[in-house]
């Protein structure tokens, strides 16, 4: 399977040019492995055995019909998932190769490694931008006095928002478009230095132009961060990832390169999802 | 393949594309077959027939365009069903270059009647057949996706070929030792060289099925080395 994501073949196996070589991945960022891993609400299985290799650098696509996991999935993997009453996992998953669920491992340390971008831009209500975008240092106590400044403009910058917001960093987050909202959010979630980041479906609640600048920060932050996308939207998940997985019923189906993918998946079950023959 | 759009009338607009493409292959197949009837009865009549039949599939081919056009836009088709599209969209000039060709026969039929019969045509009426049949037998496997029905196809292109070469060479013999028929000659040397073409386009139909029906590309590779093809596993 690895050979094959690292091939980046499209149906033909042949193509090249700017639509193979559009994504930049970075060789050396943090990989994720799940293995034999499993997820419960309470009696319910949520999760069945998900066995799967998160490439480092790259962006990955989680993709499957509503309810099938996606969301648990993901939030799996930096230990969001046992916050719920009632939510167990168990199973392997490693970061670069060390097992989060280990005894040693501190979920509030982890969750800095691992950042999570949601669904509807949450910046916080009672702050301004700036203060959101140092919200996640502050909480965790790591802001040093003098570095805010900056930590403020790069995080921005990297999430494309600095030229819009940079005379306004007083202004409260809420008062921003919902786009602007995301890439706020994104930028929080970029200022704490994570290695990845998880977004659950972070354009669906956003207009076309909105989503295309989330798409084309995607682009640029693939090769600096391992990102995971979970999203309802096929033609975006072709769009913006290296990988993609179908997930099903709890189960991965099929986990691929996102050009063979979407133009000749394997399984039948990816090809009835992804050609509408659901339901 | 048995799965159904949930969409049916995504479902409808795919099965109309597939029925249109296949109409289309079968009005230049037509056109095939009454230019060579024309060439073997030497009717001129039939041939001027063979020629306004071009117009019919001259508009096929924009009118598939547009509809491939309309459902990538409209449908953002993905895995079989952008296969499907994305070869229908090619299949379409593989199809007007056989009906061009077709008429590129008839026209010759005009030049032979100005000269005396020749007497290899059977000859070519029998090469004809085989173009046609394996021509519908790559319409066949398009119909219903059917890839052991396009291998043969592909298979079956040597035939032609053979066919062509000794037609070729009886031509070239007869016209060097008879120098009064080198016109005539000629003519039925390029027929034969339009149908063996128009076999060719028959194999470009039969290899776009097995794309679509199992996303494998055998195009400038042979059937035998498809097995160390695009991505091992
Ligand atoms: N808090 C909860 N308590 C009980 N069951 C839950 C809870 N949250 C989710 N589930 C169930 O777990 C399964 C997986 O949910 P999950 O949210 O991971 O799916 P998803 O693939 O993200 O779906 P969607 O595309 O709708 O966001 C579903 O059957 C869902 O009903
Ligand atoms: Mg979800």
């Amino acid at each position: 399977m690895e050979s094959e994501q690292e091939q980046e073949a499209g149906a033909l196996g042949m193509a090249s040019g700017s639509v193979l070589r559009g994504l930049p991945t970075g060789a050396d960022g943090t990989s994720i492995e799940a293995l034999g891993l499993n997820a419960y609400y309470g009696q319910k299985q949520v999760l069945r055995e998900v066995s799967m290799k998160i490439r480092g650098g790259c962006v990955t696509a989680v993709i499957g019909p509503s309810g099938c996991g996606k969301s648990t999935f993901i939030r799996c993997l930096n230990r969001m998932h046992e916050l719920g009453a009632g939510a167990r996992v168990t199973g392997r998953v490693a970061l670069d190769g060390q097992d989060i669920y280990a005894p040693t491992v501190d979920p509030a340390l982890l969750r800095r490694r691992v950042g999570m971008v949601f669904q509807e831009p949450n910046p916080f209500p009672t702050m301004n931008i700036r203060d959101n975008v140092l919200s996640g240092l502050a909480m965790t106590g790591r802001l040093a006095a003098g570095q805010a400044d900056e930590i403020v403009e790069r995080s921005l910058r990297a999430a494309a928002l600095w030229e819009e917001v940079r005379d306004k960093l007083k202004e409260p987050g809420l008062g921003l478009s919902g786009g602007q909202q995301q890439r706020l959010c994104i930028a929080r979630a970029l200022a704490v230095e994570p290695d990845v980041l998880l977004m659950d479906e972070p354009c669906s609640a956003l207009d076309p132009i909105a989503t295309a600048r989330i798409e084309e920060l995607i682009h640029t932050l693939a090769g600096k961060f391992t990102i995971v996308i979970v999203t309802h939207n096929m033609q975006q998940a072709a769009r913006v990832s290296h990988d993609t997985a179908f997930f099903l019923g709890g189960a991965l189906v099929e986990l691929a390169p996102t050009n063979r993918l979407f133009t000749s998946p394997r399984d039948s079950r990816t090809e009835d999802y992804i050609t509408g023959k659901f339901g | 393949m048995q799965r159904r759009h949930t969409d049916s009338a995504f479902e409808a607009e795919l099965s109309e594309l597939c029925e249109r493409l296949v109409l289309m292959a079968e009005r230049a197949a037509v056109m095939v077959e009454t230019s060579v009837s024309a060439l073997v009865a030497r009717d001129t009549v039939q041939a001027r027939q063979t020629l306004a039949l071009d117009a019919r599939v001259n508009r096929d081919e924009l009118e598939l365009d547009e509809m491939c056009l309309l459902l990538l836009a409209k449908r953002q088709p993905m895995a079989s069903d952008l296969r499907l599209i994305a070869v229908v969209l090619k299949l379409v000039t593989d199809i007007e270059r056989i009906a061009d060709l077709a008429k590129n026969v008839a026209e010759r039929v005009l030049d032979l009647n100005a000269e005396p019969p020749v007497r290899e045509m059977e000859d070519v009426a029998q090469m004809c057949a085989l173009v046609l049949e394996i021509y519908r037998e790559s319409i066949a496997a398009f119909a219903t996706l059917d890839v052991v029905k396009a291998r043969t196809v592909i298979e079956r292109d040597d035939e032609i070929d053979a066919a062509y070469h000794t037609l070729f060479r009886s031509m070239l013999l007869q016209m060097v030792s008879d120098t009064a028929t080198v016109e005539r000659g000629i003519h039925v040397q390029s027929v034969v060289k339009y149908l063996e073409r128009i076999g060719d386009h028959a194999t470009n139909l039969a290899e776009h099925v097995i794309f679509v029906a199992e996303g494998l590309d055998v195009r400038h590779r042979g059937l035998a080395s498809q097995e160390g093809g695009s991505d091992g596993q």
